[in-house]
């Protein structure tokens, strides 16, 4: 990517997400948006991350093949076991590091 | 939670919602790290990597924007992207609007500039309590503390990044963090949908150029849980 392409998406890139950042804070008529819109928000957190959190995990399967990927497969895996469990960002993000590090510490 | 009956100071208020915004940084300043690092990687320069932070200052878009830079995407491919990584904080906006309502402009220029994921977690608690006149002040607290974390742990891992060890498999801790972010938003059926179908498709459309399967798999994942709700 030539640094003029760069320099160009990164400008766009500000705008567009600026301008959703402001968007209801300066919206004048909430009220008129299409209801379908409004219900359809609430559920773009959990679909954005879920479709990021797939790919996330499947590049190291793509990288270094089902076998070199179990310990980060099952160190998400008890992160997501007890993040459910405990709702909290350090518990999920710790535990998932800790486990991590221990099964390749344990796997060599 | 505590009860204010009186307004707190604009003083108080600011310094409340940095102190609130602590544990979360914790996370965050990781994710800076690798940034800064990785952007090296991807070919992005030093002024890049830094300009992406301030400019676009959205962690996930920035991460997913080094994967189009290294593929060579066109911009308006990234641009699109970061719109759709980003649409979750109209969500965020949204929900603040009410409560800067009666704001001048500058205001509200400043703390949409600065509403993140992170920033917006805590700042909307602030909202669930009483004595609200100064609590604008908490909201750019928050966004002021991730805000300063952000650029200074992009600035060093810029800087240092090639030299934390591979072994330490710090890029592991950002699907960890998307994680963490994920679960507390799984409150009902449609959006456990949301997130399934999402995922499901993302990796079912992986082949697509540009993480266009991204894009594509959120969309639909949003459309399915719509139906999913509407059929209950």
């Amino acid at each position: 990517m030539s640094p003029g392409t760069f320099w160009l998406a990164v400008a766009g890139g500000m705008l567009v997400t600026f301008g959703t950042r402001v968007s209801f804070f300066i919206l004048p008529h909430q009220d008129r948006l299409p209801p379908l819109f409004r219900r359809g928000l609430r559920f773009v957190p959990p679909a954005v991350l879920g479709a990021l959190l797939a790919s996330m995990l499947a590049d190291p399967i793509a990288e270094l093949g089902l076998v070199g990927a179990w310990p980060r497969l099952a160190a998400a895996g008890l992160a997501a076991a007890a993040g459910w469990r405990t709702k909290n960002t350090w518990v999920t993000i710790g535990l998932g590091m800790a486990a991590l590090w221990l099964l390749q510490a344990l796997t060599g | 939670m505590e009860e204010n009956t009186s307004p707190l100071s604009p003083r108080r208020e600011f310094l409340d919602g940095v102190r609130d915004e602590l544990p979360l940084l914790l996370g965050v300043i990781p994710f800076g790290l690798i940034f800064g690092a990785l952007a090296l990687e991807a070919g992005v320069s030093p002024m890049g990597a830094q300009g992406l932070s301030l400019f676009v200052f959205a962690g996930s878009a920035q991460f997913v924007s080094l994967n189009l830079i290294s593929t060579n995407a066109p911009a308006a491919v990234m641009v699109f992207t970061i719109f759709i990584v980003n649409l979750r904080h109209a969500l965020y906006s949204a929900s603040l609007s009410p409560h800067v309502q009666h704001l001048p402009t500058r205001w509200k220029m400043l703390l949409a500039y600065l509403l993140t994921d992170e920033a917006f977690a805590i700042a909307q608690r602030r909202y669930l309590r009483s004595g609200l006149e100064q609590a604008h002040w908490y909201t750019l607290g928050t966004g002021v503390a991730l805000w300063t974390s952000w650029q200074a742990s992009t600035l060093v891992g810029v800087l240092f990044g090639a030299r934390i060890p591979e072994s330490w498999s710090l890029e592991f801790a950002l699907p960890l963090t998307f994680m963490a972010m994920l679960l507390p938003s799984l409150v009902d059926r449609p959006s456990w949908a949301a997130a399934i179908s999402g995922g499901a498709l993302a990796l079912a459309l992986r082949s697509l150029p540009y993480n266009l399967g991204l894009v594509l798999g959120a969309m639909i994942g949003v459309a399915v849980a719509v139906l999913a709700e509407k059929d209950r």
